[in-house]
């Protein structure tokens, strides 16, 4: 059969993309970053009832540059919006971005001249979690959703697919 | 090289606290002329939470207002449904029934609790004491779940409607409650024994942010900030509202009118909100909850579907709202945070023609300047979580 036979149960046979995957999914770093009201139901999240730190989630970092997960928890009014632009640049790469509450997907109950009719206007947004605001196992509902998503990145594959193999091809390696 | 050369440059250093900081509370950006540690100019810059309530209420009917009201001061939603509904009723000339009132007294106490429970908790952690945070959103949780009885949800209310309530009080919320009220005076005890004689704390917190009581009346404080400086105003007691003469409670005040004092008259206050709540509940009178007024309250089930009269009054009031006459009014409540007013102007249409709102919040933060100036960075900070601001409140 295959390498298991000759390894036994000692070692563990699996792709790097799938390791690496599993790891940023286990260790998800929230930015420190509320907006409205949604981010009292954030705060209560991290806090002891709902206990975000069950998910390997709860060193919430104040400095941008230390996370890697962004959630939009409220309002985004227009003066606000190059400040959360501002502050996904300097995440660094891998990222994610979470829209919590009806506000930051879609403006939510603000139709006004002063709100930004959804985040996604100007962030990629990887999961929506609607309500107003959600309750705390809404937004947890949305992290798992969002750990289902990284799992599942094909981000080695897709650069094997995309820029690897036509360079190889081009070069006459064949494959 | 001469003396002129070799002698410290000092120049002052700006700094930019804010909008994205875990202290500020929200989206507060705070300018800041810095001479080493030392603030030597602290400007508030705010508006990054503006929402456009007030504009919004102008092309919605009354009861649409409601659930903007929410959203102002949105640790304490029911405060602000209340504001808005007592202005409203007081436009109509409409009394409600003592259950409603006595209801609406109960709702508002208990949401007085969790706002000063949220504020001990984030007060405490911006100073370095994590455990507040935990003990006090334990209680907050327990009045989360009363309030989830009530009205289905968390944050938002939107359980008080003009002229009455959207219903009585579910099964079972008495018993609750009750066992709140009785268990919560132990629980503020562990609260005082890990800030009110720690020493970080002490040093932290006294003598910082220092208002007298002219200064504070001078800016127009209200609420615990003002009674931190020993003024002597409650609207609860001083013009009451919605049966408060029915009940006795006394109003703490500080002497030295600094952070720690304003922490000492807020820890007091929900002492006297539980005290309150257990008058109301040993009180609480049976009868109707809405006005008997069908221009205002929408008529019983029954009658919609078995009369014609039912019917349109039902239509006419979805459709349109109701109708204030002409007029302007101003009321003002006691919440959490200090006075919150409501300014409605209205033209005899369904819609409000101006709705002003005082937030407690806004006013409470304008003398950020004077209190920073001179004082270490970290005790800005402290300011911040003393004036308790919620920046929806500030911003609307």
């Amino acid at each position: 059969m295959g390498i298991e036979e000759h390894l036994g149960n000692n070692v563990l046979t699996t792709t790097l993309e799938k390791v690496v995957d599993w790891a940023r999914k286990n260790s998800l770093w929230p930015a420190t970053f509320g907006l409205a009201c949604c981010a009292i139901e954030m705060i209560v999240t991290a806090a002891n009832r709902w206990d975000i730190a069950r998910f390997g989630m709860e060193a919430f970092r104040a400095s941008p540059r230390q996370a890697d997960l962004m959630i939009v928890a409220g309002t985004v009014t227009k003066k606000m919006v190059p400040a959360v632009v501002r502050i996904y640049e300097q995440m660094t790469e891998p990222k994610w971005v979470i829209a919590m509450g009806a506000c930051a997907s879609s403006g939510g109950i603000f139709r006004s001249y002063a709100v930004v009719q959804g985040i996604d206007l100007y962030l990629p947004v990887d999961v929506y979690v609607p309500g107003c605001p959600p309750r705390p196992e809404g937004l947890l509902y949305g992290i798992l959703k969002l750990h289902e998503k990284i799992l599942k990145d094909p981000f080695l594959t897709a650069r094997y697919r995309d820029q690897i193999a036509p360079a190889r091809r081009k070069h006459g390696h064949g494959h | 090289m001469n003396s002129a050369e070799l002698a410290p440059k000092t120049e002052t250093m700006l700094l930019n606290l804010g909008p994205q900081h875990p202290s500020t509370h929200g989206v507060l950006r705070v300018w800041l002329e810095l001479d080493g540690e030392v603030i030597v100019n602290a400007d508030p810059d705010i508006g990054y939470l503006h929402r456009g309530i007030e504009k919004m209420c102008e092309n919605r009917t009354y009861h649409q207002c409601l659930p903007l009201t929410d959203r102002l001061d949105y640790l304490a939603g029911t405060a602000n449904n209340f504001g808005f509904v007592l202005a409203v009723e007081k436009l109509l000339g409409v009394e409600v029934p003592k259950r409603a009132q006595y209801i609406r007294v109960l709702l508002a106490e208990l949401t007085r609790i969790s706002s000063h429970l949220f504020w001990l908790g984030t007060h405490g952690h911006d100073l370095g004491a994590m455990t507040p945070l935990f003990f006090a959103f334990r209680e907050r949780e327990e009045l989360m779940d009363l309030f989830e009885m009530v009205w289905g949800g968390r944050l938002f209310p939107c359980y008080l409607r003009i002229g009455g309530l959207a219903a009585d009080l579910p099964e079972g919320f008495i018993e609750k409650a009750w066992d709140f009220v009785k268990k919560f005076p132990e629980r503020i005890k562990d609260y005082h024994n890990l800030l009110t004689k720690n020493r970080i704390w002490i040093a932290r917190t006294k003598d910082v942010g220092v208002m007298t009581k002219e200064q504070a009346l001078d800016w127009g404080w209200s609420g615990p900030m003002a009674r931190g400086s020993g003024v002597d105003w409650d609207i609860r007691r001083d013009t009451p509202y919605s049966s408060y003469e029915d009940f006795d409670f006394k109003i703490p005040l500080g002497s030295n009118g600094d952070t720690y004092d304003r922490y000492l008259v807020r820890m007091e206050e929900m002492v006297q909100s539980n005290l309150i709540c257990r008058q109301v509940l040993e009180k609480m009178p049976s009868g109707d909850i809405n006005v008997n007024d069908p221009t205002v309250i929408l008529p019983p089930k029954e009658k919609v579907y078995n009369t014609i009269e039912g019917l349109i009054n039902h239509f006419l009031l979805i459709e349109k709202g109701i109708t204030p006459p002409k007029g302007e009014v101003y009321h003002a409540i006691e919440a959490p945070k200090g006075e919150l007013g409501f300014f409605i102007i209205s033209d005899g249409s369904p819609h409000p023609f101006r709705v002003k709102v005082r937030g407690p919040s806004f006013i409470n933060l304008s003398p950020t300047k004077v209190l920073a100036k001179g004082r270490l960075l970290s005790d800005l900070i402290a300011l911040i979580g003393t004036m308790d601001i919620v920046l929806a409140d500030v911003d609307r």
